[in-house]
C-alpha cells in the first residue's frame, strides 16, 4: 500500500496531517456534536439519546425563534450593506489615490483590532449612552434639548457597533480586488470615450465584484451569530438568535434546543451565502480567474 | 504624400517627472494618413510622448495640436485618438463583441448599428465569428486584433500603438507587421507606433522619429535614416554599423579627401557630403556591413580593396556575418554576405580580400 504512494504524496500527507487533525478535532468534531445534540432531548440534567425531530418542530412552531432569526438576518444584512458600502470608498481611495505608504494605511486600518472586541463594544456604550460622549456633546452645543435615546439599547446601536467592528474585514478584500485591476483597462475605457463616472460602473465596479462578494460573506456570516454586541448594546429589541442559543445552552438548560437553533441558523446562513456567491459569479461571471 | 496636411503638431512638448526631464522639447509634424513611428531604447520618452498625445499625461510645457485644435486641458475621452495598449487592455468581463463595441455604446449608438460596426471591425482584423468569445479564450495574437478592432471601430483621426507587437512570437509578429501596414494603407488612418525594435520601425513606417533621452535625434524616412544617419548614435541604433577612425586631409570643390584607418585615402564627391557635416570635425566614419564585400576567387568588382583575415563567422541561413580583422585596427569589422548559390563560407583564419568604395562611407555631423 505504501509503495503505491509517491514520495511527493507522502510528503504532502505528512505536511497536511497535523493541520488536518487539528481541523478535525477543533471544527468537525464540535459541529458533529452540535448536529447530534439537536436530535436528542434534555430533561433537566438527563440527556435522552433517542433520535427525534422535536427540537426542530419547536424551532419552526414557536414564533419567538422565527422572530429572533428574522431579526438576526435583518440586522446582519443591514450591517453588511452599511459596512460594505462604507468600506468601498475607503478601499477605493486606498487603492487608487494613495501613492506612497500604502502599507502604513493598511496598518492603520487594523488599529481598532489592537484592543479586544469586548472593549470596543463597551466603548460604543460610552459614546452612545444616555450620559455618553455623543449626547453630552450635542447637549453642550445646544443641538438637542434632552439626550437622544434611540441610539443605544436597540437595533441601531447593534448595526453601528457591528459595522465598525467588521469594517477592516470588508475593506481588505475589496482593496485587494481593486488592486488587481489592470490600470490600463481604466485608461482604455477613458480612451474609448468614458468619463470617470461611466468608467467606474462599466469597468471598476464589475471587476471589483469578487472582492465585494468576499466582503459581504465575511461580514454577513459572523454577524448573524454575534451575541456580545446585541447583549451589550442591543437592549431587548436588539437581541438576536445567538443570544437565544446561549440562553438555551445556559440558563434554560436545553442544549438540544439550542443545538437545533444553531443548526437551523447555520443552514439558513449557508443558503444565503451560496445565493450571494452565485449571484456574484453571475454578475462578474465572465472574469477569468 | 502628395497633399501635405498636418494631423498632429508637437510644439516644444516637454514633460518632467519631479526633477527628471522625460521629454526635453519635442517638435514634430505628423501628416494625415502617415504611418509614423517613435523609435528609441527604453526610457527615451517615446511611450510618454504617445501617452501625452492620447491624453493620459498632461505636458509640463509646449502644445499638442491634433487636427488643428490644441489639446491643452482636453481629457483622453474627448480626443480624436484611440490607443492600442501594450498589454492590449482587453476588458476581461466583456465578450469580444462588447469589447469592440465599448466605445460605440458610450457614443449611444443604436444597438443594431453597434452590431453592424462591430462585425465590420471584426472582419477587418480577420476575427469574423469571434464576437461571443470571452476575453480569456483568446490567444495573444487574437487579443491584439481585438484591441485593434476596438480602436478602428471608433474611426479616430489617429490610432496610437504602444509596442503592440512586442508580446507576440517572431512569426506572428512578422505577419502582424504586414497586416497592420496593409490595414493602415487601406484605411488611410494616421498610425503612430511606439517601438524599440528598429527592424519593425523600418519595415512599417513612412517616417521614423528616433528618440534618445527625451529628444528627437533624427526624423526621417526609413531609407534616409538607414543610409544617412545624422549621428553616430542613430547609426549604431539603426542596424549594424562599423565605425572607423578618419580625418579629413583636404576639402575643395573636387570633393573631400579622407584618411580612413585601415582603408586608406578616399575622395568623396562634394554631393556626398550632407549639409550638416563639417569636414574639419570628422573623427569617425561609418560603413555598413553590407557595404563591405568579401571578394571570393574571381570577384573583381570592387572600387577599392584591402586584405584582412576572417576571425569568425555567424551563419544566419540567408546571410553570413563575418568578423574580419583588418590591418592596424583594434577590433574586427563586421561584413555581411548573402549566401548565394555556389558561394562557400570563408573559414576563420583564412585571408580574404575586402572590397569597398566611396559609396560605402557614411559621414556624421
Amino acid at each position: 500500500m505504501t509503495r503505491g504512494l509517491s514520495r511527493e504524496s507522502r510528503q504532502g500527507l505528512t505536511l497536511i496531517g497535523l493541520p488536518f487533525g487539528f481541523a478535525l478535532i477543533m471544527l468537525a468534531a464540535p459541529l458533529a456534536m452540535v448536529i447530534t445534540f439537536s436530535f436528542w432531548t434534555q430533561n433537566y440534567l438527563d440527556i435522552d439519546r433517542t433520535l427525534t425531530l422535536a427540537n426542530y418542530q419547536e424551532v419552526f412552531s414557536q414564533p419567538i425563534y422565527q422572530t429572533l432569526l428574522w431579526r438576526s438576518l435583518r440586522i446582519s444584512v443591514i450591517v453588511t450593506v452599511v459596512t460594505v458600502v462604507l468600506a468601498f470608498p475607503i478601499a477605493y481611495y486606498l487603492s487608487f489615490h494613495v501613492k506612497r505608504n500604502k502599507a502604513l494605511w493598511l496598518f492603520l486600518i487594523t488599529v481598532p483590532f489592537w484592543t479586544s472586541y469586548l472593549l470596543r463594544v463597551f466603548l460604543w456604550k460610552v459614546i452612545l449612552g444616555y450620559n455618553g460622549v455623543l449626547n453630552t456633546a450635542l447637549l453642550e452645543i445646544g443641538l438637542i434639548r434632552e439626550p437622544l435615546t434611540f441610539i443605544l439599547y436597540n437595533a441601531n446601536a447593534v448595526v453601528l457597533t457591528l459595522a465598525h467592528a467588521w469594517a477592516p474585514f470588508a475593506i481588505l478584500p475589496i482593496f485587494v480586488a481593486l488592486e488587481k485591476i489592470d490600470r490600463s483597462l481604466l485608461e482604455a475605457a477613458e480612451d474609448l470615450g468614458d468619463g470617470p463616472f461611466r468608467r467606474f460602473w462599466r469597468i471598476t465596479f464589475p471587476l471589483a465584484i469578487p472582492g465585494v462578494v468576499a466582503a459581504t460573506l465575511i461580514v454577513l456570516i459572523p454577524t448573524v451569530g454575534d451575541f456580545i454586541t446585541p447583549r451589550l448594546v442591543g437592549g431587548t429589541d436588539g437581541l438576536m438568535i445567538a443570544n437565544m442559543i446561549q440562553i438555551q445552552f445556559g440558563k434554560a438548560n436545553n442544549a438540544p434546543l439550542g443545538a437545533a437553533l444553531a443548526v437551523t441558523s447555520m443552514v439558513v446562513v449557508a443558503l444565503i451565502s451560496i445565493a450571494i456567491y452565485l449571484v456574484g459569479r453571475k454578475i462578474g461571471g465572465r472574469v477569468a480567474r | 504624400m502628395s497633399v501635405f496636411k498636418p494631423i498632429i503638431e508637437l510644439r516644444d512638448v516637454r514633460k518632467s517627472f519631479g526633477t527628471f526631464e522625460a521629454l526635453k522639447g519635442i517638435n514634430a509634424t505628423i501628416e494625415e494618413g502617415e504611418f509614423f513611428s517613435l523609435l528609441g531604447p527604453s526610457g527615451c520618452g517615446k511611450t510618454t510622448l504617445l501617452r501625452m498625445i492620447a491624453g493620459f499625461e498632461p505636458p509640463t510645457g509646449g502644445d499638442i495640436i491634433i487636427d488643428g485644435k490644441s489639446m491643452d486641458g482636453i481629457s483622453a475621452n474627448r480626443r480624436p485618438t484611440n490607443m492600442v495598449f501594450q498589454s492590449y487592455a482587453i476588458f476581461p468581463h466583456l465578450s469580444v463583441a462588447d469589447n469592440v463595441g465599448y466605445g460605440l455604446k458610450t457614443k449611444k449608438l443604436p444597438k443594431a448599428e453597434i452590431k453592424r460596426e462591430v462585425d465590420k471591425a471584426l472582419s477587418m482584423v480577420d476575427l469574423v465569428g469571434y464576437g461571443n468569445r470571452a476575453a480569456h479564450e483568446l490567444s495573444g495574437g487574437q487579443r491584439q486584433r481585438v484591441a485593434l478592432a476596438r480602436a478602428l471601430v471608433m474611426r479616430p483621426k489617429v490610432i496610437l500603438l504602444d509596442e503592440p507587437l512586442s508580446a507576440l512570437d517572431k512569426k506572428l509578429r512578422d505577419q502582424m507587421q504586414m497586416e497592420l501596414r496593409d490595414l493602415q494603407k487601406t484605411l488611410g488612418i494616421t498610425f503612430i507606433l511606439v517601438t524599440h525594435d528598429q527592424e519593425e520601425a523600418l519595415i512599417m513606417s513612412d517616417r521614423i522619429a528616433v528618440m534618445f533621452e527625451g529628444q528627437i535625434a533624427q526624423l526621417a524616412t526609413p531609407e534616409e535614416l538607414y543610409r544617412r544617419p545624422a549621428t553616430k548614435r542613430v547609426a549604431s541604433f539603426i542596424g549594424v554599423m562599423n565605425f572607423l577612425d578618419a580625418a579629413a586631409t583636404s576639402h575643395d570643390a573636387a570633393g573631400l579627401t579622407l584618411d580612413i584607418a585601415a582603408l586608406g585615402k578616399v575622395t568623396l564627391p562634394a554631393s556626398a557630403i550632407p549639409p550638416n557635416v563639417h569636414p574639419s570635425q570628422i573623427t569617425k566614419v561609418g560603413i555598413r556591413p553590407e557595404m563591405l564585400t568579401l571578394l571570393f576567387d574571381h570577384d573583381d568588382r570592387a572600387e577599392k580593396e584591402i586584405t584582412g583575415e576572417v576571425v569568425s563567422s555567424d551563419y544566419y541561413g540567408d546571410m553570413t556575418y563575418y568578423s574580419v580583422q583588418l590591418p592596424q585596427l583594434a577590433s574586427p569589422v563586421t561584413i555581411s554576405m548573402r549566401n548565394t548559390a555556389g558561394r562557400s563560407i570563408a573559414a576563420p583564419g583564412s585571408p580574404v580580400r575586402v572590397g569597398w568604395g566611396t559609396e560605402s562611407v557614411v559621414l556624421f555631423e
